[in-house]
This record gives structure tokens, sequence and C-alpha cells, in this order.
């Protein structure tokens, strides 16, 4: 691993300031993407700031009945925080089906947004990446791309992103709030992940030395009832070919509203929106279910290895939705 | 503001305070192996995918490839090599023996620092459970039908037995 | 006469391993420890036009850069053979580092040698290196039209092609006909434990440290390489974190560690990362594998066609042999066997655990099974019907036990409830389906003779000395109980020693050969050890036996007796040789294999049992229960037997759903190089698993009568695997593994 200098912040003042001051620097919270690229010599800082002793952990209620995850709070205490199981099943869902316990009990809220993907040519160091050495090319496009997106890819870029908690995330609507030399900002999670366009290396609106200091999720009655079903080889310890947030609200038979985003198949947490448009007001049926998984499938982009992930995460919307409304067991 | 330069670290280890110098960037699985000579935590990918290297820091269970030891300072670090108590091995390492839940014995280590951690978190109550949630260990022996027995073992064991795990 | 032999002792270093104490390779302690990073290849073929190590120097702790331009010129070369054969067992014929050409990606081509872990990694990092790209081949599809068919395998101990009458003519004579064309994805080790090597030089003289499944190999390698006399080379292996054929030969990294040693004029650690071990020590190759059967009506074969293509590197024609159990498994008149390869731009790939049979027996398997439903004969039924009770030489089995493997497999799993009818039965979203397989795996007497070393001390313990090593088969625990039986001691009184060059002779541990030498030798040094000492006393005028008739003389812990209980005139080792103011009594026990062609047929059977669940729509396929039978001979510790044949099984699964690595043929790297991408099983991948054992006794396979289970358990696993879920689906898959792009219904045909 490259030589780092380390330095603990004190402050929240103190983090955005150091890192803000020294484009040499990037903060330190769980490591767990982190000190693994670094290692792997695909991201390159000479100071750590590390930002663990700064009081963002906290998770609590806010005053409409919404909540607010501290940046810093783990996965594991997010996961197991008994009022995020009642009220919002699908963010302890997604976290408890992401890593392992070791990692989840190392990896932080704010961390796993900032989470990249496992695209092995970003990962390997060595090969034309855009994401890594803007302007080297893509290598997935014409390569190995089993394990990349169909939606939401551009020409540089079709690299999948790997987040299970940010797919439940986004389909509550969540707002970053994040605290930076410019100030205090508020960003809807939507557009907190940008997509790859020409320039995939821009992977989030935050300027230097702008620190995530919380999650907020609005209040969402219907995410009472939501679920998070995630599909991979392996039964555990993997990451998603496809995964499914939903949240239904059925009334009389017909969908009042719902929330839905997928994992696994595009280059950010995808808010499947065209899906979302197509229900609302319509029957909760198994048809229209699959007509809204195929309206949403729709503009995806198939490469070599990968065209199997659209008919996939259709039948994934598609029972994700069943069992939701019909209450069936995972 | 520490390094890139070797600097003076305070590490907790087992309840043992060592005053080493190390560079930030070593991490606490390399502290623990090539500085403090505590060889039981192993390094099978030092990139998180493993489990082989796990500890407990603060009495949760983690990855130490993945850890910078600098950021340790002020936290209590647990391995392998703490569990047993004088002679007497701890409850899940005598079931690991007894179970065969094992074979190389390069993720024992691991295992049996994520399975001792299981039971405390209280998520062994069904052999799916137990499997869920050792999962973030490799074994490549593929000892794992062992592992789920030698962890039921100590649940199941009567209460002073499990009051230790 | 067996106390502690068949008994579910224990490992007697499951304290070590349960405590951390159990040092591997890269933990050995030395004073002034230096570390060896390597630097692979970037590209897979061409030749390296410059080396600027600028950078590197100017690093912290860096003590030497060692490229091709400075390192020692090998002496010489050794061929390739495997390691078994008890001779120099290099991976692959290359050499590197030796001049600028690249052969295949992640060749050594430079060492950057440091004072610390980091500093070592870090400065090899900054080596600046430029390459002359030439065209390369690394996949099946680029070089099938360079296949050839090879003229031997295993460094020429086998034919790569066996034919017996007229396979043609009988294929096109058969009246039921089955095709089986099938691509397996190349496999890698993964042994938890990286290999690695630390290298200490004491004038001439060299210790190794290395994770090795053969000290002998890796000191006969080495010595050659390095042109130094055998005897100047030690080789210690105390504990190795698993080999499964990875470390089964002697790569190019471990001579690079000394290399780099008697550079820098310290000890030197060479440990691989996990990203470098996809290419520095083998893998299993890429393949296809078609297999035709011609059969009558009635199932019976008539005719067996079996070949196998696939990537071999540059330099050597290696192939795991896959026909080796097609060509006698099953009686027919008319058959063919052939191995074709294509030279591509990789290392030579090596053994994996039941090499060449874990997917040839899966094919033939799958053949089998698309026979079963082609003639409407049950699937074990149609093996029943078709298996050989001779060799392909008309031998008889030297042991067998299939017929009972089957049987009792079918018994257990339930295998008589089974509605043959595919996609009959569906549990919610899941599909279920069952399927079998018949396991078979070679003995192969190629080793020289093994030899152990045993002493009886005269207080009463005894030490069994034998160069094999631990890599948790079990071997210390087995061969600790088979020498204290074979001495009349009580197993806590006995100690075995093993992973050190400079014991007795044993060739390493592969091809599931390990137990049934070692404990052959081990056996034959305790018995005859005990012959002496009861010679000693029968002689000894001090003593109650003297006189007594030397046959008649019974030893149980570890007092001679005339078999009348503890009662009776008897004296302990201890006692006599105290008496003859004796210290220590050694003898060395010699087991020679029998030879290649002795007149019997040398196999170990099994039956395998799987039952999966497969979600149709999403693709994924998972393993519900798996049930394996086994005749391995003489068990010598059933615990650690069903922990292997157990991981074998799991392993053969691994390889059905999960394991498979790709080149990307534009870089000529491999797509996984981690184990986040390399998939292997976790523990909620892992069923429960039902092993029993089906008792034969063999008087060929050595003394005891041991045939061994480190591979047997993975043989046609993944066959059988593939039956279940054409039974589950209705689809028959032609590829591993079975990823969910293949098993999920095509779209329009999903419910």
């Amino acid at each position: 691993m490259r030589p780092l200098s380390y330095t603990r912040a004190s402050t929240v003042d103190e983090a955005i300031a150091t890192v803000g001051g020294d484009s040499r620097s990037a903060f330190l919270a769980g490591g767990t993407t982190e000190i693994d690229l670094i290692r792997l010599g695909v991201t390159r800082p000479d100071v750590l700031v590390d930002i663990n002793s700064l009081p963002l952990k906290e998770i609590e209620s806010t005053p409409d009945a919404g909540l607010r995850i501290g940046a810093l709070a783990r996965m594991t205490d997010v996961a197991r925080s008994a009022d995020v199981v009642r009220r919002f099943p699908v963010i302890s869902q997604a976290l408890l089906l992401g890593a392992s316990e070791q990692l989840r009990n190392m990896a932080s809220m704010g961390g796993n947004l900032c989470q990249r993907t496992r695209c092995p040519y970003f990962r390997d160091g060595v090969s034309p990446c855009n994401k890594r050495e803007p302007g080297t090319g893509c290598s997935a496009v014409d390569g190995l791309n089993r394990g990349h997106a169909v939606l939401g890819t551009s020409d540089d870029c079709i690299a999948a992103h790997p987040s299970d908690v940010g797919v439940a995330l986004v389909a509550l609507d969540a707002v970053v709030h994040t605290l930076g030399p410019s100030g205090a900002r508020s960003i809807p999670i939507d557009d907190f992940y940008l997509l790859p366009g020409s320039s995939p290396e821009v992977e989030h609106p935050l300027e230097r030395g702008e620190l995530i200091v919380a999650i907020e999720v609005p209040p969402t009655p219907l995410a009472e009832r939501s679920l998070y079903l995630k599909f991979r080889d392996r039964q555990s310890y993997e990451f998603a070919l496809v995964s499914v947030a939903a949240a239904v609200d059925v009334r009389d038979g017909r969908v009042a509203d719902v929330r839905l985003a997928l994992g696994g198949v595009g280059t950010k947490p995808w808010r499947a929106r065209r899906a979302e448009a197509a229900l609302t007001g319509g029957p909760a049926t198994r048809e229209a279910f699959a007509e809204a998984a195929a309206a949403e499938l729709e503009p995806a982009i198939a490469h070599k290895d990968n065209a199997f992930k659209i008919p996939m995460a259709r039948r994934a919307m598609v029972r994700a939705l069943d069992q939701v409304v019909n209450g069936d067991a995972r | 503001m520490i390094g890139p330069a070797r600097a003076p670290v305070s590490m907790r280890v087992n309840g043992e305070i060592h005053e080493i110098e190390l560079e930030p960037r070593v991490s606490l699985l390399d502290a623990l192996r090539d500085h403090l000579s505590l060889t039981g935590s192993k390094k099978g990918c030092d990139q998180g995918t493993c489990g082989a290297c796990t500890v407990w820091v603060d009495d949760r269970r983690v990855l130490a490839c993945l850890t910078l030891a600098v950021a340790c300072e002020g936290h209590e670090i647990s391995t392998i090599e703490g569990l047993a108590t004088g002679g007497d091995l701890h409850p899940v390492q005598s079931a690991f023996i007894e179970r065969d839940a094992f074979q190389c014995g390069y993720c024992t280590s691991g295992q049996i620092m994520s399975a001792v951690a299981l039971l405390k978190e209280g998520n062994a109550a069904t052999d799916e459970e137990i499997a869920e949630h050792m999962s973030g260990n490799l074994c490549r022996c593929a000892a794992y039908p062992h592992i789920r027995a030698a962890i039921r073992d100590v649940r199941d064991a009567d209460t002073t037995t499990s009051g230790r795990a | 006469m067996s106390n502690a032999i068949g008994k579910p002792i224990s490992r007697v270093d499951g304290r070590r391993k349960v405590t951390g104490a159990a040092r591997y390779t890269a933990e050995i302690e030395l004073p002034n420890l230096a570390h060896c990073a390597v630097v692979g290849a970037a590209v897979p073929s061409g030749r390296i036009l410059a080396i600027d190590e600028k950078r590197v120097h100017d690093a912290e702790g860096v003590l030497a850069v060692l490229t091709h331009d400075n390192l020692t010129k090998i002496a010489s070369q050794p061929p390739l053979l495997p390691s078994l054969a008890g001779g120099p067992a290099p991976g692959e014929t290359f050499f590197p580092m030796q001049d600028d050409t690249v052969h295949y990606a992640g060749q050594p081509v430079a060492m950057v040698v440091a004072d610390s872990h980091e500093r070592a990694q870090y400065a090899a990092s900054l080596l600046d290196i430029t390459y002359e790209r030439a065209d390369s081949i690394t996949t099946i599809e680029e070089g099938r039209a360079t296949a050839y068919e090879a003229e031997t395998l295993f460094g020429g101990l086998m034919p790569a092609r066996n034919e017996r009458g007229d396979v043609e003519t009988a294929l096109a004579q058969a009246p039921v006909r089955v095709d089986v064309d099938h691509h397996y994805a190349a496999n890698h080790h993964n042994t938890l434990e990286p290999s690695a090597t630390t290298a200490v030089w004491d004038g001439e003289r060299l210790t190794l440290y290395d994770s090795t499944m053969g000290v002998r190999a890796t000191q006969l390698t080495v010595a050659q390489l390095l042109g130094i006399p055998i005897a100047h080379i030690r080789v210690i292996t105390e504990f190795v974190g698993g080999g499964f054929g990875g470390k089964a030969m002697t790569w190019p990294h471990v001579t690079l560690a000394a290399m780099a040693a008697r550079h820098v004029r310290r000890p030197v650690r060479l440990s691989l990362t996990r990203p470098q071990t996809y290419t520095s020590h083998g893998h299993r190759e890429e393949q296809e594998q078609r297999l035709s059967i011609g059969a009558t009506k009635d199932g019976l074969l008539t005719a067996v066609r079996h070949e196998k293509l696939s990537v071999t590197s540059p330099f050597d024609d290696w192939a795991e042999p896959a026909t080796g159990v097609t060509s006698q498994l099953y009686r027919c008149e008319n058959y063919l066997g052939l191995h074709r390869m294509i030279r591509g731009n990789v290392m030579t790939p090596t053994f994996m655990r039941a090499p060449g049979e874990s997917l040839g027996v899966s094919t033939l398997e799958v053949a089998m099974d698309r026979l079963a439903y082609a003639t409407g004969v049950d699937p074990v039924e149609l093996r029943l019907r078709n298996r050989a009770s001779v060799d392909e030489h008309g031998n008889p089995w030297s042991s067998d036990g299939l017929e009972e493997c089957l049987r009792t497999g079918a018994r257990l799993f339930g295998w008589d409830r089974r509605d043959p009818e595919p996609r009959s039965r569906r549990e919610g979203d899941w599909l279920i389906g069952s399927g079998m397989a018949v396991a078979a795996y070679p003995m192969a007497f190629m080793m020289p003779p093994q030899q152990a070393r045993v002493r009886v001390y005269a207080d009463g313990s005894a030490v069994m000395q034998c160069g094999t090593q631990e890599f948790g088969t079990g071997a210390t625990t087995a061969m600790a109980q088979v020498a204290a039986d074979g001495l009349g001691m009580d197993m806590n009184d006995v100690t075995f020693e093993a992973g050190d060059s400079d014991l007795p002779n044993a060739s390493a541990s592969v091809g599931s050969m390990g137990a049934s030498m070692v404990s052959a030798a081990v056996h034959n040094a305790a018995i005859e050890l005990r012959r002496q000492l009861v010679a000693m006393a029968v002689a000894d005028t001090g003593s109650p036996l003297h006189g007594a008739d030397a046959s008649a003389v019974v030893v149980e812990d570890g007092r001679m007796s005339l078999g009348d209980g503890s009662a009776g005139a008897g004296e302990t080792y201890a006692e006599m040789m105290r008496r003859n103011r004796l210290s220590m009594k050694d003898a060395l026990g010699d087991w020679t294999p029998p030879p290649m062609d002795a007149p019997h047929g040398m196999m170990t059977f099994g039956a395998q049992f799987a039952e999966v669940a497969v979600d149709p729509d999403i693709g994924l396929v998972r393993v519900r229960r798996m049930v394996g039978v086994f005749a391995p001979g003489r068990v010598l510790n059933p615990k650690l037997a069903r922990s292997q044949l157990m991981g074998g099984m799991l392993w053969g699964m691994s390889q059905a759903l999960l394991e498979g690595n790709q080149m990307d043929p534009r870089s000529g790297r491999w797509g996984a190089s981690n184990l986040g991408e390399y998939l292997v099983p976790v523990n909620a991948d892992a069923p429960d698993v039902t092993v029993e054992f089906v008792d034969v006794t063999d008087e060929v396979a050595g003394p005891l009568g041991v045939k061994g289970v480190g591979e047997i358990g993975q043989v046609a696993m993944a066959g059988a695997l593939m039956n279940a879920v054409f039974h589950a689906t209705g689809r028959r898959l032609e590829a591993l593994p079975m990823a969910a792009e293949l098993v999920m219904d095509p779209p329009g045909t999903s419910a």
C-alpha cells in the first residue's frame, strides 16, 4: 500500500477543513471500500482523515415520523434498530442481505452511499477504465460484462452500482444531508447518485471536503409493508445480480401508491419510475405487475454477457410486487 | 498528523498494551502478524473477501485486513490467542475440535472469532441463521456443516457454557 | 490387533489450530527477515522492452530489484513429472526471468525485496515496465483451429489416446445413441492460505519454509534448478493451509524466493497475494468434453467415445487425464478416448482436486443419465446393468463395492420414491429434482518406495517420522493411529512427525495416494521395530519372555506378553530397554508399491445422489441434500475421512454451480482474480451432507488396504447435479458452472 499519513478529526468542522484544504486527502470512515481500493492502487490519497470519532452515529425518528440516520451509524446498528425493522423493513432487509456481519459492523451508512463499483476492470488497476482513469476507454463494454448494468449505461461506462441499502433509500426518497466548505446542503438521494454519462469518474455531486452527515428518510407509511428481494449466485456474501426494493399501498384492489427500485442492473441504485407510473391507479394483479416491469426494462441495453439481467429483473419485480401485496413468505 | 514515516502507536490486544512503531498504512492484520507475533489471525485475501482475519474491535467482529492499526488506538482488540482462558479452551474451540469443524485450519481462527461473536449477537436460533451469519467466513475445505454443528452444540449446552460464549 | 485404527479420533493438531498457535509458512519468525514482492507480466505474450526501476529505488526500505537482467540463470530445467513420481516436479518446464520473453500474463518478470511487506508491495507497484505485445491465444474459441492431438499426458506417463474395438462402426450401428457436448470453465484452487516460501541461506546450505504438498518435490526441484547438492537443501512445512493440487508441484516462486534470498544475503519471505495465486500455481483448464454412447435398447453399452479439448501452455502438453474411468467403468467392447490440446498463453495447468475425473466422470454420468431416459431404464439400474467387474485389461478389481454403494445410496436417499418425469415436482417458486452418478477414481501406483522411521524411547514414548505433510487431510492424526497399532502402543504415547525433507522419503501427497502409501510405510516401520523389540525380549535372559516363541508375543499398551493379559508374564518395551541401558531404538520401514502392470484393476468406487431446488424464473439452483456412499478400503479414521469426503462432495457442488473463470481474450488476463469475483461456496450454500462407507477389503493396495478419500468425494458430483437440474427443469444444461443465465427459463417461457 502507498505511504499514508493519518489524522483523527475531533470535530466535523475540523474534518471538513482538513479534507477541504488538501487535495491529497480523503475521509476515512469504516474503511471497507477505501482501504481495499488504496491497497489495490485504484485510489491514491496521501492523507486519511479518520472521522470515526465524530458524533454522527445516531439513528432517530424525526418529529414528522421520518427517520434520520447519522452518516457514521454502522450498517449493523441500522439494520437491527427496532424502529427501522418495524417502520422501514426494506432498509433493514437490504442491509442484512449485503456483505457479511463483519463488514456490516465496520461499514458506515455514509460510506455505503459512497461505495464504488465492483467492476473488475475498475478494480484491477491496469485495464482501461474511464471511471478510474478518465479518457482511457471502457474495458467492460466489449469485455466480460456479466455483472454489469443494463440501465443508465453510457458508451463510457456500464459499471453496476453495488449498493443494496442504496436501492432501498432511493425507493423511499431519502435525502442526503451534507456539510462542506460551502455550508449545509440537502440532496435528494436520486440526485446524489449520478449517471455515468461522459464523466463516469464523477459519481456524486459532492465538492472537496463536503461530508455526508446524515441520511433522512421522509415519513412513508407504506414502507411498513415493504421488502427487499435479492438474487445472487451465492446464497450469501455476494453482490446482487438483481435486487428489488418494493413498497405498495393497495386499496380496493388498486395500487394507490408504490415505490420500486432495482439493484444490480443500474449504474446507480435504480428508481423504477416507469414501472411506478404504470402501476399507480391500476389493478394490483400479476399481469399489471408484469406490464409495469416490462415498461421499466424497455430502455435497457444489454451487452454480451448480461442480457439475462433484463428478464431476470422483470421477473424479480413481479415477484417482489406479488410478495409485498399478497404477503407471501420470502 | 502522523506518518507516512513510522510513528509510535499504542495497541491494546487481548487486554495487554503494546507500544510499537508503525507506518500508518499498516493494517491491523499486519500489525498483529508481523509486529506483535500474533499470527493466529490469517491473511487469506487481504481484500475483505474471506473472513480469515476476523478479530473483535470493542467486542464486535470486524476484518483486520481492512482496518488500519493506527485507527485502533483507544480501542480494545481481541484475537484468537486471547480466547482460551489459561489452559481451558473456550467451548466453541472445544466444539470445533469435537465436530471436526476444520481441516487445513487456515480459516479456523476467523471462524471461531465469528462463531463466538455470533452466539453473543443472538442470531443463532436456527441452522439457517447460523449459516447466514457465518457466511462471511470462507472455508475452502468446506467444513461448513460441521461448523454449524459446533455452534449448535455450544448454543444448546447448559447455561454455564452458553454464559461463557 | 487394531486399537486406534478405525476409531473416530479428533485431530492431534486440533488444539493448535483452534487456538491460533499453529504456524503456517508465512508465519515462521526469523531474524532480519526481508520481504519479496513479485511483479507479474501485464501482457500475455511478447517481450519486455524496458524496465524503469528509478522510482522503486527511491522508495523506502528497498533492498534489491531483480529482473531478467540481473537474476541468476537456472542450472538446468527438470522435466514436468507429477510429484507423486518422486522426482523433481516443476509445475511447468518454463522458468521465468531468464530472458525478456513473456508467455503468459502474470508470469513473474521482476521481484522487489524490501525490509517490510508493505514496503515491498508498494515499491513493486512503482516498477515501470514497457512491453512489446504480441498476438495471444487464451481461450478455446481463439485457438480451436490450432488444436492438436497430444501424444502423451502427465509428462509422458500416460497415452493421450486409448482405443479398443471399432467405436465408429459400433456407434453407427447402435440402436440407441446419446451425445453430450459440454463446456467447462477454468477452475482455480484458491486454498485459503496463499502459497508462500521463506528462504534462508546459511553459507551454501538452504532452508526453505514452503507451503507444499510435497517437501521432497520442493527439495529435488530447487536443487536441480539451482544446481546445488540435494543434501544442501532442507524443506520444512509444518502446517499447510489447504492444497487441493495447487501446492502439489514446485512452482517458480519457490526457487525465485531462494534466488532473492541469495541476492540480498538475508532470509526472504515471498507470499503470493490472492490475485497472484490465479497465475502462479496452475489451474484446471478451460475445456470441452464430448462423449457419445451407443447402446442396445436395454441400455447395454456397445460403444463409448470420449474426447477432451483443453488449453495448455506454450511449453507443456498438460491436460488432466479425463478418460481413465470412462474406459473401464462399464463393460463396452468398442471404446475411444483421446485428448486434444490448444497451445495458449497461459501457464501450464495443473492438478486440481479429483484431477481429470471430477469432470471426466461427470461427463460420462450425464451421458448415462441421458441413456437412462432414452431407454426408460432407471438410472441406478442402468449402472448396475453395465458396471464392469474387471478393468479394461480384464483384470479383476483389487476391491470393488460399487454395487453396494449404489444400493446403499439409493436407499439412504430414497431414490425409489422419485418420479423420473422431468419438471414434475414444484414447491412454491421452486422446482425440485434429483440426480445421481457413479463416482470412481483410479489408484496410481507411480510412486517410488516409501519410507518411514520409528523410534521407541526407554520412557515408553515413541516417535514416527515420515517426510509427508499435513495440509488438512488429517495425516498426522491417522498416521499416529497406524503407528500406535503397529507398535502395540497407546496412541497418546506416539508422536507423528512430518513436514521436513530430512525425514524419510515419501512422495507428495497427491492423487488420493497419501494415506495409502504413507500408512503402508508407517505400518511396516512400526511392525519392524516391534519385531526387533520382541526378538530382543525373547533372547534376553533377564526378560520374563525369555525363550518364548516370538510369534506368540502380543504387544498392548507397550507391554509385551503372551496374550494372557496384564497379569501374565511379560514386560513393557520401556522396562526391557532400561534394563539393557538402551535409551532408544530405531527401525526403518519400507513399502514398495505394486507394479503398474499388476494383474488387478485399481479403482475406488462410490455413488453420489443429490436433490436440488431450482427457481426457474431467476435461474438459481440450491442444493437441498447430498448423499455419498464410498468404498475407500480401510478407513483409518472415519471422523477425518467423512470430513474429507464431505469436503469433496461440496467441491463438486461448487464446481457445478459457482466456480469458473474466463479469460478476457483482449488482455489475456483472467476475468476473476479474487474471492469476490471467483466464487466459492459460503456456509449458506452448503447443505448438510450424508456420507456413508461401504466396507471392502483390499489386499493389493498396501498392507492395510487403504484406498484414499481425497478425490472420490468430488468425482461426478457435478454430473449428479447436472442430472438433478435436468430432472427439476426438463432442460439439459451443457456448461459448468450452471450459472443463473443458463438455468433460467428463456424469456417467453416463464409463468
